[in-house]
């Protein structure tokens, strides 16, 4: 092909102008790839034009890409809804699962928390009882003592009218005007009721009051300690109103024992 | 840069090569649209249009089909034609008379200024009245030959030659 004669016939001007049918269009875009010359022509029609157009333009018009720009973004964001809901999907999926998990997470917690109360529960209980017991030990080994203390008066009281079978021990130690009574063989109480324990002079008979026994219930040897700095001459056990009296009611004198040095 | 590298950018939508396309062609995209609609803020309007547009149907452009200068050129033709048979045209259709991009031309400051059109009024003025018309019936019309030979009452292979003896002179005088 003879390229001068191709470019001279003006068919480049009206590839330039957009004049040429498809099939003109595509030979001449073939032709400029295999023939440089062919190009520089259209480049160089293409500059004339470009100019040639532009020289149309009006001054009091201003232009800018960056309207363009906001029109373009503004368009993209308009797109963007429907890709969002496919993205929801996988937003409430994703929340779904970390409520799941976050859930199950809480239960666990708690759980753990509640085994955690139970342990500490039962350990407490445990150490509560080991408490006991070496306190229940200590005390038993002190009542031992007391008994084998050849310083400490033992009395023992016997089961009066209105209870035959009672009965209870009392050990006096003179040194420290303390005495342990023994309450192992009385009834419990009725309720309402306390047991009162008195020391008595015999001439006259004057009863003086040490204390009364209330927490009889919950003492599990039913051995307790009183004060006693009286002259006792013997000691008696009534049951009384709660809170004790101060005279005691001798209808209900559970036991008595009289001392022995006295006797 | 090159600009076949830049047509590419632009088609995989590249906002900063398509800023450059747009800065290069602008002004004559601009230009053709007003000598059809005659109406400044319309031009503007259509103008901006033509960009939205391009920009959206990036990926239907190919060298196969010309230009891309050429295939924004349609774009805006079509839209200030368009705009024309359009009621709102219609309606102001007052102002409109035959002018010639020549007469645009010698009423547009522009060109006093622009350094790039500096000169390009004489230069036109100085075409023969038949490149004139040739010129804007072929580029800023859109004419096909055959419209054009029936307009100017030329033959069909006439208006191809002269056109092109037209765009030569230009060509020389503008030095491209």
């Amino acid at each position: 092909m003879d390229i001068k004669k191709y470019i001279a016939t003006g068919i480049l001007e009206l590839y330039i102008a957009g004049l040429l049918s498809e099939e003109e269009n595509r030979e001449v875009d073939a032709l400029m790839q295999v023939h440089p010359e062919l190009l520089a022509e259209v480049i160089s029609i293409e500059k004339a034009i470009v100019k040639l157009t532009a020289s149309g333009a009006q001054k009091d018009i201003a232009y800018s890409f960056s309207e363009i720009q906001d029109k373009i973004n503004r368009k993209k964001t308009k797109i963007v809804p429907i890709s969002r809901t496919k993205v929801n999907w996988l937003q409430y999926s994703g929340w779904a699962a970390s409520i799941l998990v976050g859930s199950s997470l809480i239960w666990s917690i708690s759980q753990n928390n509640q085994l955690e109360q139970q342990v500490a529960t039962e350990k407490q209980q445990l150490k509560e009882q080991i408490e006991k017991a070496s306190t229940n030990l200590a005390e038993a080994e002190k009542l031992i003592t007391v008994f084998r203390d050849k310083n400490i008066i033992s009395v023992p009281l016997a089961g009066q009218k209105i209870s035959p079978d009672s009965y209870a021990n009392i050990y006096w130690d003179k040194e420290t005007k303390s005495i342990y009574i023994d309450a192992k063989g009385l009834p419990a109480p009725p309720k309402g009721k306390v047991y009162q324990v008195w020391s008595l002079t015999l001439n006259p008979l004057t009863p003086t009051s040490l204390g009364i026994l209330d927490t009889f219930t919950a003492n599990t040897y039913k051995v307790f300690t009183k004060e006693n700095t009286s002259k006792s001459e013997a000691f008696g056990i009534t049951l009384e109103p709660s809170g004790g009296s101060e005279f005691p009611n001798l209808e209900q004198l559970y036991t008595l024992g009289l001392i022995a040095s006295t006797i | 840069m090159n600009l076949e590298h830049l047509i590419l950018q632009f088609q995989q939508k590249d906002q900063k090569a398509y800023e450059k396309l747009y800065n290069m062609y602008c002004d004559s995209i601009s230009g053709v649209v007003y000598t059809i609609v005659k109406n400044s803020d319309v031009t503007q309007e259509i103008t901006q249009d033509v960009f939205i547009k391009a920009w959206d149907k990036a990926e239907t452009y190919s060298s196969e089909k010309g230009r891309f200068f050429t295939w924004i050129l349609n774009i805006a033709r079509n839209a200030a034609i368009d705009y024309t048979r359009s009621k709102k045209y219609k309606q102001s259709k007052q102002n409109l008379n035959a002018d010639f991009f020549v007469d645009i031309l010698e009423t547009n400051d522009n060109l006093d200024q622009a350094t790039n059109t500096i000169g390009l009024k004489e230069y036109v003025t100085k075409l023969g009245t038949t490149c004139k018309s040739v010129i804007e019936l072929l580029y800023f019309k859109g004419y096909t030959q055959k419209e054009a030979s029936e307009k100017l009452e030329m033959p069909i292979g006439t208006i191809k030659t002269r056109n092109r003896n037209c765009i030569s002179e230009l060509r020389v005088m503008l030095g491209v």
